[in-house]
């Protein structure tokens, strides 16, 4: 056995730092590798259920992966999957009853979907290349920065669908009347999920086309 | 690697945890729960009347001071109860699941049926708490009528899961605010309810405009959910009607 100890680890060293940046970014849940793609389509019709939903998946995500990473030297391997996905649901149901019981006006907004973080792959991905494998501060870390990576593009999604689609912001009236008066119409298309996949893959175009680390090679 | 006996007992402990957790949690936070659930319910019979912008904070003082009287009424119109003071807002009245007792219509079974009642200096009005089913899922609402009980004085819907921008439009005030002054009953006294329609009112005769509002363009089956449930429950309430009037 070495005698040297190991020395501790700034709480936000560079590789650190970098488990929330990258997925803001080159590593982003949504645009990079296309995941939890269904909650972006469905909540995004309006920016106040988007922020909910992103801080709802913030709580859910960052708290399974420090749980999950505290027991990772206890979990059988074989069973490791329901372990996840029991901690995930726990944790899903406990958001639902405290939106309902403190905020209840945006629990009946955001109904079934709060249920379907649970079937959120990003959690689960999180949860079996990470936080199986980590310690609880970097896992914290990495479920932060995922939740926040996945948080952002739905805010960019509501905010586009909400200005065209309602004419609101936050359900503040954006676009003055006089436009309505000469002929100005709400795109009504934009408040349909088949909008919010063509205003994610303009997301991912404007990324790639910025970022050359994201273009694959021939 | 873990033996069976080890991973049978792991998991049987995550259960009990989980559901230990859980279980307080709900039990916990349950009456902040039920409350609001009765506030919801509160503002929804409140703005059906008129008053539309009264927070959560005023909501259960504003109710018990404008709802004057709680009936329960049965299929023959019969009134089975009524309620005034303060024991109303934890009556059977306010409780009724009007699923259960729709669906015990639907089988031809007895059913009761509850009607809040605003009395101003003898001016009443009654409000009949609506609910049927949309394209996605249930719509609801409350519907405020005069004391002739054909005159709609107010309504208001909401829904579950209607498409955004189409059906789950119904919840607007554009649109809600078209039931105004709306009758439910046609010349003769009998029964002929408001209904939703497609082309625009104005280019029906001019003795049915009175029955008739303007859909909402794309929502349809969502239009026809909220004909059916208006015709389904205010026509429970037609024999109490003749009996009162």
């Amino acid at each position: 056995m070495s005698a040297e100890v190991k020395e501790r680890e700034p709480l936000f060293s560079a590789k650190n730092r970098k488990l929330i940046t990258n997925p803001l970014n080159v590593d982003n849940p949504i645009t990079v590798q296309v995941l939890g793609i269904c909650s972006a389509l469905a909540v995004t019709a309006k920016l106040k259920p988007s922020f909910v939903m992103m801080l709802s998946v913030i709580a859910v995500m960052t708290l399974a992966n420090v749980i999950i990473s505290l027991m990772r030297n206890g979990i059988p391997p074989r069973i490791r999957i329901i372990v996840q996905l029991t901690v995930i649901a726990s944790l899903v149901i406990l958001v639902d009853q405290v939106l309902k019981a403190y905020v209840y006006d945006v629990s009946k907004q955001l109904s079934v979907f709060v249920g379907l973080i649970i079937t959120n792959c990003i959690i689960m991905g999180r949860l079996e290349a990470f936080a199986l494998a980590n310690k609880p501060w970097p896992s914290l870390l990495d479920g932060f920065g995922n939740a926040l990576g996945y948080g952002w593009v739905l805010l960019a999604v509501g905010f586009t669908r909400e200005l065209f689609g309602s004419g609101t912001l936050w359900d503040y009236q954006i676009i003055p009347q006089a436009f309505y008066d000469f002929g100005y119409v709400n795109n009504g298309f934009m408040i349909l999920p088949p909008m919010a996949l063509i205003v994610v893959g303009v997301i991912i175009w404007i990324q790639r086309a910025r970022n050359p680390q994201l273009i694959e090679e021939k | 690697m873990y033996s069976n006996a080890y991973i049978f007992r792991y998991a049987a402990i995550m259960v009990v945890v989980v559901a230990a957790v859980l279980s307080s949690a709900a039990t916990f936070l349950k009456p902040m729960q039920q409350r609001n659930q009765a506030i919801d319910k509160m503002q929804s019979i409140l703005a059906a009347a008129g008053m539309q912008d009264v927070s959560v904070e005023n909501a259960i003082e504003v109710f018990n001071g404008h709802i004057t009287n709680m009936i329960v009424i049965d299929q023959d119109g019969n009134v089975l109860a009524d309620y005034s003071g303060d024991e109303k807002q934890n009556s059977e009245a306010f409780n009724l699941n009007l699923k259960t007792e729709l669906f015990n219509k639907s089988q031809k079974r007895p059913f009761r049926l509850p009607l809040y009642v605003i009395d101003k200096q003898g001016e009443k009005t009654y409000i009949i708490p609506l609910l049927g089913a949309g394209l996605w899922g249930p719509v609801w609402g409350n519907m405020a009528i005069k004391s002739d009980f054909s005159t709609v004085t107010g309504v208001t819907f909401d829904h579950k899961a209607e498409t955004p921008g189409l059906g789950a439009e119904i919840n607007t005030n554009m649109f809600q605010d078209q039931f105004k002054d709306k009758q439910l009953l046609g010349p003769d006294g009998n029964f002929v309810s408001v209904q939703v329609v497609k082309g625009g009112v104005s280019n029906f005769p001019a003795n049915q405009q009175k029955h008739k509002v303007d859909a909402i363009s794309g929502g349809t089956i969502t239009s026809n959910g909220v004909n059916d449930m208006i015709e389904n429950v205010i026509e429970s309430y037609v024999p109490f009607f003749k009996k009162q009037g």
